[in-house]
C-alpha cells in the first residue's frame, strides 16, 4: 500500500535523518580528528589548523613508535594477556556453566547462588587489592614471578557470562544427551561433542566478551605488575599520555612532530586491530545484549 | 521429607489390602543416610562435581575472599595482622566518615554526592539518549543506510576506557606555551560558551566542567550500543499494529502516542529499574582515569576516595573498608529490590 506522506511524518523523517547523521558522525570525528593529527606536521597540530583532514603530512610519529621497542612489548604482552586471559575464563565457565545446568546436580541452588551474589555484592577496590597482594605473594612463592600470569588467572571472571553459557546448555535438547549417552559418550565427551558444538554462537560471544575485556584492561593490570617490561597496552597508552601531557616533560621536545601527534599516533595503533575485526564481530555483539537481559 | 501416616500405607487395588508404601520407605532411608545419599550420588557422578570445582575455586579466592577482607571494616587496621587477628573496633570507622566532623568526614560526604548526582544526571541524560535513538533508526527504511549509521554509533564502544578517556584527555587539553588548547576547547571558545582563559586552563581541571564531560562522554560512548535492545523492541512491533492506526486516521504523533511507545513501555521499565538498581556503582576506572586533585570537588566518588584513603596506609584500610561496605551494602540493596520490581512489573527477572 503506497501513500503519501503526512506532514507531522515527513518533519518527523527528516529531523530523524538529521539528528542521526549529526550524532554518528560525532560518534565517528575523534576517531578521525585522532588518525589525522597523528599524521600532520608539527606546526598545524600546535595551532589546531587540523579540524579534519591532515595537513603538512609526515610519518615520523608512527615511525617513532614502530622503533620503540617498549610498544612492541606492550603489544605482544596485551596479546598474552588477552589469549590465555580468554583461554583460562572460558574453560572455567565452560565446565562450571556445564555441571550447573543440569538439573541432577545436588546443591545446584546453592551453587547458582554462590555465582549470582558475586553480581550483587562486589567487595570493593581496596579488599581487592590486598587480596591481589596475597595472591601475587602466594604465586611468588610457588616460582610465577611474572605477573601477566596473576592477571590471566586471578581476574576478569564474570559470572554473568556464566549465566549466559548456563542459559544456553539449558535450552540444548535433552534427547540429544540420551541419544549421546546411549550411544556410549562419556560426561567428557556429552560436553565436547554435543553441547559446545550446539551452543557454539553463545559461546562465540562470550568469548568475544572475555576477549575484550581482556584486551580494554588496565586498571588492575597497571597496580598489579611492576615491571614495565610486562605491562599491557592500555597501561603503557596511559603512562605516555601522562608523560607527553605534562608541560614540563615536554619543553625539549624537537621532533618534526607535536608532542599530541605521537599520543595519537600511539591511539590509533591501539585500535587498529579492533577496527578491522570490528566489522565481523558487531553482530555478536548487538546479539549478546539480547541474550543477556532474560533469565528464567 | 519424612512421610505423613498415610503416605505409609497404600490401598492395593487387586487384593483390597493395605500395604507398605515402597516410595516412602526409599525416601525415608534417604532421609535417614542424607550425606551418605549425597556421598554416593557424588562419587557416581564425579564427573560432574569435578567440572564445577575450577569455577567454585576461582570465586572463592577471587571474589568471596576479598569479601573475607571487607570485614576489616570493624577490625582496628594493623598491617602486620590478618583481619582475624586484628582488634574489634566495632564501628568506629563508620561513625569516623558519618559523623566525624573533619575534612575526611566531609571528602566522604562530598563522595557520597558526587556518586549519587553522576549517577543521577546518567539518569536523567544518559537513559533517554538509546530511546530517542532507536525511535530515529526506525524512521530510517533504507537497510543500508541504518546498519552503516547504526556501526558508526556502536563504534565507541569497543573502544577501551583508557582510549576513550584518553581521547576525552587530548580534545579538552589545557593551552600551553608549546601547545594550543584541545580542538573542541577551541570550538566551544569560538561558539562563545567558555572564555579563552578557562579554555587555555584545561576542562578538565576545572571542576564546573567533570559533571558535563563525564556524561557527554558517556553519551558518546554508550548510546548507540545501548538504543539496540530498544531498537529491537520496535522492530517487533507488528506492520498490522501501524495500518490499523492510520485507518483510525491517526498521524505520527498519534501513531508515536499510541502504538510504538506502549510496545517499548515494558523494555524501558526494565532498563530503567536496572539502572536505578545500579545507582550507586559508578565505574571508578573512568573516574580514574578523568579526575585530578584539581576536580575532586565534582568528580571524586566513593570508590576513589576509599582507593586513596585505603593506600593511605595506618587506619586507612579500616577506613576505606567502611566506606565500600556501606556503599556497596545500599548498593546491593537497590539492585535486590530494583530485580524484585523489575519480576513484579513483567516477569521478567534479571538474574
Amino acid at each position: 500500500m503506497k501513500r503519501k506522506l503526512e506532514v507531522s511524518e515527513l518533519i518527523f523523517k527528516v529531523i530523524s535523518y538529521l539528528l542521526l547523521t549529526v550524532f554518528a558522525l560525532c560518534c565517528l570525528y575523534p576517531f578521525v580528528y585522532a588518525i589525522s593529527a597523528s599524521i600532520s606536521g608539527r606546526h598545524v597540530v600546535e595551532y589546531n589548523e587540523v579540524v579534519l583532514f591532515p595537513k603538512a603530512v609526515q610519518f615520523d610519529a608512527f615511525a617513532g613508535m614502530f622503533k620503540n621497542n617498549m610498544f612492541w612489548n606492550a603489544y605482544s604482552n596485551t596479546l598474552f594477556v588477552t589469549l590465555y586471559g580468554t583461554l583460562w575464563a572460558m574453560g572455567v565457565s565452560i565446565l562450571g556453566a556445564y555441571a550447573l545446568s543440569k538439573k541432577r546436580l545436588l546443591f545446584r541452588k546453592t551453587f547458582n547462588f554462590f555465582l549470582v551474589f558475586t553480581m550483587w555484592f562486589s567487595a570493593g577496590i581496596v579488599p581487592q587489592y590486598l587480596n591481589y597482594l596475597q595472591t601475587q605473594t602466594v604465586f611468588r612463592s610457588i616460582g610465577i614471578m611474572d605477573d601477566k600470569w596473576l592477571v590471566v588467572i586471578a581476574m576478569g571472571m564474570a559470572a554473568m557470562n556464566i549465566i549466559l553459557l548456563r542459559n544456553a546448555f539449558e535450552n540444548v535438547p535433552s534427547e540429544i544427551e540420551e541419544a549421546a549417552i546411549v550411544d556410549g559418550a562419556t560426561e567428557t565427551q556429552v560436553l565436547s561433542k554435543v553441547y559446545v558444538p550446539m551452543s557454539k554462537s553463545t559461546i562465540a560471544t562470550v568469548a568475544l566478551f572475555f576477549a575484550i575485556s581482556r584486551w580494554n584492561g588496565y586498571f588492575w593490570a597497571r597496580r598489579m605488575i611492576s615491571n614495565q617490561y610486562e605491562h599491557p597496552l592500555q597501561v603503557f597508552i596511559r603512562l605516555q599520555l601522562e608523560m607527553y601531557t605534562d608541560p614540563d616533560q615536554m619543553t625539549g621536545w624537537s621532533a618534526n612532530y607535536a608532542s599530541d601527534s605521537a599520543i595519537y599516533a600511539l591511539i590509533v595503533c591501539s585500535i587498529i586491530p579492533i577496527l578491522i575485526i570490528y566489522p565481523f564481530i558487531q553482530k555478536y555483539f548487538a546479539k549478546g545484549t539480547n541474550v543477556g537481559g532474560v533469565k528464567e | 521429607m519424612k512421610g505423613q501416616a498415610g503416605d505409609y500405607l497404600i490401598l492395593d487395588q487387586a487384593t483390597g489390602r493395605y500395604r507398605e508404601n515402597p516410595e516412602q520407605v526409599v525416601r525415608d532411608d534417604v532421609e535417614k543416610h542424607y550425606w551418605l545419599h549425597v556421598g554416593r550420588t557424588i562419587v557416581k557422578d564425579w564427573r560432574l562435581y569435578v567440572m564445577l570445582v575450577p569455577m567454585l575455586l576461582v570465586f572463592l579466592f577471587w571474589r568471596y575472599f576479598p569479601m573475607y577482607e571487607l570485614l576489616g571494616c570493624f577490625k582496628v587496621s594493623d598491617d602486620t595482622l590478618a583481619v582475624s587477628d586484628q582488634l574489634f573496633s566495632g564501628f568506629s570507622y563508620f561513625k569516623r566518615l558519618l559523623v566525624g566532623g573533619d575534612s575526611l568526614s566531609s571528602s566522604f560526604w562530598m563522595a557520597m554526592r558526587n556518586t549519587f548526582l553522576l549517577s543521577f544526571y546518567g539518569l536523567c541524560f544518559g537513559f533517554p539518549m538509546p530511546i530517542i535513538l532507536a525511535l530515529f533508526f526506525n524512521e530510517v527504511r533504507s537497510n543500508a543506510v541504518r546498519s552503516g549509521l547504526q556501526v558508526m554509533t556502536y563504534l565507541p564502544k569497543f573502544m577501551s576506557t583508557v582510549v576513550m578517556t584518553s581521547l576525552v584527555t587530548m580534545l579538552v587539553k589545557q593551552g600551553s606555551s608549546i601547545s594550543q588548547m584541545g580542538i573542541v576547547s577551541q570550538a566551544l571558545e569560538h561558539m562563545g560558551l567558555i572564555t579563552k582563559e578557562v579554555g587555555n586552563a584545561g576542562l578538565l581541571n576545572n571542576p564546573a566542567f567533570f559533571r558535563a564531560i563525564y556524561q557527554i562522554s558517556g553519551i558518546w560512548e554508550g548510546a548507540g550500543y545501548d538504543s539496540i535492545v530498544f531498537f529491537a523492541a520496535i522492530i517487533a512491533i507488528s506492520p498490522t499494529s501501524y495500518e490499523a492506526a492510520q485507518i483510525d486516521g491517526a498521524n505520527k504523533w498519534a501513531q508515536m502516542r499510541y502504538v510504538v511507545l506502549p510496545s517499548m513501555l515494558s523494555t524501558i521499565v526494565i532498563m530503567l529499574i536496572t539502572r536505578i538498581g545500579s545507582l550507586l556503582n559508578i565505574g571508578y576506572e573512568k573516574v580514574i582515569l578523568l579526575y585530578n586533585t584539581r576536580t575532586y570537588v565534582t568528580a571524586d566518588v566513593i570508590s576513589t576516595l576509599a582507593y586513596r584513603t585505603g593506600l593511605a596506609g595506618g587506619a586507612g584500610k579500616g577506613i576505606a573498608s567502611a566506606a565500600e561496605m556501606m556503599n556497596n551494602v545500599v548498593g546491593m540493596l537497590l539492585v535486590i529490590g530494583a530485580n524484585t520490581i523489575a519480576r513484579k512489573a513483567s516477569n521478567t527477572s534479571l538474574y
